[in-house]
């Protein structure tokens, strides 16, 4: 009985629909930043503060051991409940946590500390202090320093990969996505309310987006898929924790100690090849 | 990152986009003041309008005619053309939406890019063009883009980039639009430790994908005047902080009071301005 039920979630979770995807990306008991830190590290060293505005609640920063490694993590952070969703803005980062994160990630560049960036997020903030206060410039900023940090950078999206919000710390040497996570250029609802002039059509939007981790893998945007536990990531804390360390020390092995100048090369010919187009003579 | 929604919001871009320059008809209504001027009269004024200095939308042809020494420009990789890598479809399938977009702009997507003359000086100039898909950035203008870079890198060229791209990163290319920003980015980076200047040029209007990649990483940042530049659209914002947005949000002048433009540049102005800059940092 319960191995026919396990057979059947199998079924369920391995066909889930692109917004399927996004409703299971989105589930609160989903593990977040806060969740691997406690499961996979021996210790985390929190940092704060831009050094300019403020802290923000939205991305954590800090000093963290993994095994032998020691290792900066960035990570964007939804909150678990109420008044700490509140206090993170529901994971949507203000210029000041853009700007605390590449301030850490220049440090952890500095002194050799390999990088792990876990996104999640619906996307940047917007609002008038957003803009106001550089929400374009920082976006930009942290991709143009992040191709060139001298440092292993491994970023994994663990939830929500919301648009430049997400792509603002995920310019890496290996970039993963969990299973049931999805990453796309705009949500859904935003795509839906341009093109369809109405977010009732998030569905349709979700699909032809194509912002599934298998949709990522196969157009070469993101180099591994991390298999979730049945039922996905929710369901299991734990095994969940365990396989993202098993990835994240895989990848450490390879990455550290490779020649800074192959490093940089091969991070720069990774995102130069993204991209679909034709040559076709006038 | 795609924020195609202020098409609605704005007095900008109240006007129906035209095809190219100033709208068609002997006559035509400002946007800017509602005066209506002799067409000839403002695109004499390379599109600006004689009365009150609005800035029409002017093609990426027009500009290199604008910007550069006549018959300098010579293009580069015209060749790339643009195809539906999601077979994306929403009211319309992307395909169908790309040779009606081809037609009526005569481009093939939404940047011109090569190499040309600024008064003498040789630069590596690269234009995105509003009219079509909103300037927004796909995989043709991010290959295009990131050529240009690295062929100024090479060649140790200026690089101008002019942006008017309203619809940020292109949502009908998805995820590989996004990774346009981080791939440009990325090519600015090596530029930049080259050596390279690069004057980014933000015209209206420049948002989301666009304005918070290449576009905002210039050396120096000029601006046309009351241009709209911004992350996010104004209707997104409305919608999260159900608030009233401040008289002269995103607009050039806006962005030149909060620090991020380090000058608005009228059009008349912006070739020798640019000559200027190359003469300061220029090697
Ligand atoms: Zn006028």
């Amino acid at each position: 009985m319960r191995r026919e039920l396990a057979e059947l979630k199998k079924k369920i979770y391995s066909g889930l629909s692109p917004w399927e995807t996004v409703q299971v990306a989105r589930h609160p008991d989903r593990p977040m930043t806060s969740d691997y830190l406690a499961l996979l590290f021996d210790e985390f060293v929190e940092l704060f503060g831009d050094k300019f505005f403020g802290d923000d609640r939205a991305i954590r920063a800090g000093f963290a051991k993994i095994d032998q490694y020691k290792v900066l993590v960035v990570g964007h952070q939804k909150g678990k409940t109420l008044q700490e969703r509140q206090a993170c803005n529901f994971g949507c980062a203000h210029p000041e946590g853009y700007r605390k994160a590449l301030g850490k990630m220049k440090l952890a560049a500095k002194y050799g500390l390999p990088i792990i960036c876990f996104i999640d997020t619906p996307g940047a903030y917007p609002g008038v202090g957003a803009e106001e206060r550089g929400q374009s410039q920082v976006i930009a900023q942290s991709m143009f320093e992040m191709a060139r940090l001298k440092t292993p950078i491994i970023c994994v999206v663990i939830g929500e990969g919301g648009s430049g919000g997400a792509l603002a710390i995920g310019v890496g040497d290996k970039v993963a996505m969990l299973e049931h996570a999805y990453y796309s250029v705009i949500s859904p609802e935003g795509c839906a309310g341009i093109l369809w002039k109405s977010g009732q059509f998030a569905e349709q939007a979700a699909k032809a987006l194509k912002c599934t981790s298998r949709d990522l893998s196969s157009l070469g945007v993101i180099d591994d898929v991390i298999e979730e536990p049945l039922g996905g990531a929710h369901r299991d804390h734990h095994q969940m924790g365990a396989r993202m360390k098993m990835y994240l020390l895989k990848s450490l092995r390879e990455l550290v100690g490779m020649p800074f100048e192959k490093l940089l090369e091969n991070r720069y010919q990774k995102f130069r090849r993204m991209g679909q187009f034709l040559e076709r003579p006038l | 990152m795609s924020t195609t929604d202020q098409a609605t919001t704005t007095p900008q871009s109240g006007m129906k986009r035209p095809k190219r320059g100033v709208p068609e008809g002997l006559w035509v209504r400002c946007p800017g003041c509602q005066a209506t001027i002799f067409r000839k009269e403002a695109e004499a004024k390379l599109g600006v309008c004689p009365e009150c200095d609005y800035h029409f939308y002017v093609s990426a042809r027009e500009r290199i005619h604008q910007v550069l020494d006549d018959g300098t420009f010579e293009e580069w990789d015209a060749e790339l053309t643009p195809t539906d890598p999601l077979n994306f479809e929403d009211k319309r399938p992307y395909r169908d939406r790309l040779i009606a977009e081809q037609e009526r702009t005569g481009l093939r997507d939404a940047a011109l890019v090569g190499e040309g003359m600024i008064r003498a000086r040789r630069v590596a100039i690269a234009i995105t063009d509003s009219a079509f898909i909103m300037g927004s950035m796909g995989s043709v203008v991010g290959e295009k883009l990131t050529r240009s870079i690295e062929r100024a890198t090479e060649h140790k060229l200026p690089l101008i980039i002019i942006s008017a791209s309203g619809g940020g990163a292109r949502m009908h290319e998805g995820i590989l639009s996004l990774m346009q920003m981080a791939k440009v980015s990325a090519a600015l980076a090596r530029y930049d430790q080259a050596g390279g200047l690069f004057i980014s040029v933000l015209t209206n209007p420049t948002m989301g994908g666009v304005a918070a990649s290449f576009a905002a990483l210039g050396d120096l940042t000029f601006a046309e005047p009351r241009a709209l530049i911004g992350f996010a659209g104004p209707r997104t914002i409305q919608a999260t902080i159900r608030i009233e947005l401040p008289k002269g949000f995103q607009t050039s002048e806006f962005l030149l009071e909060h620090g991020y433009i380090d000058r608005i540049v009228r059009r008349a102005d912006l070739k020798s301005e640019i000559a200027r800059s190359i003469d300061y940092c220029g090697k």
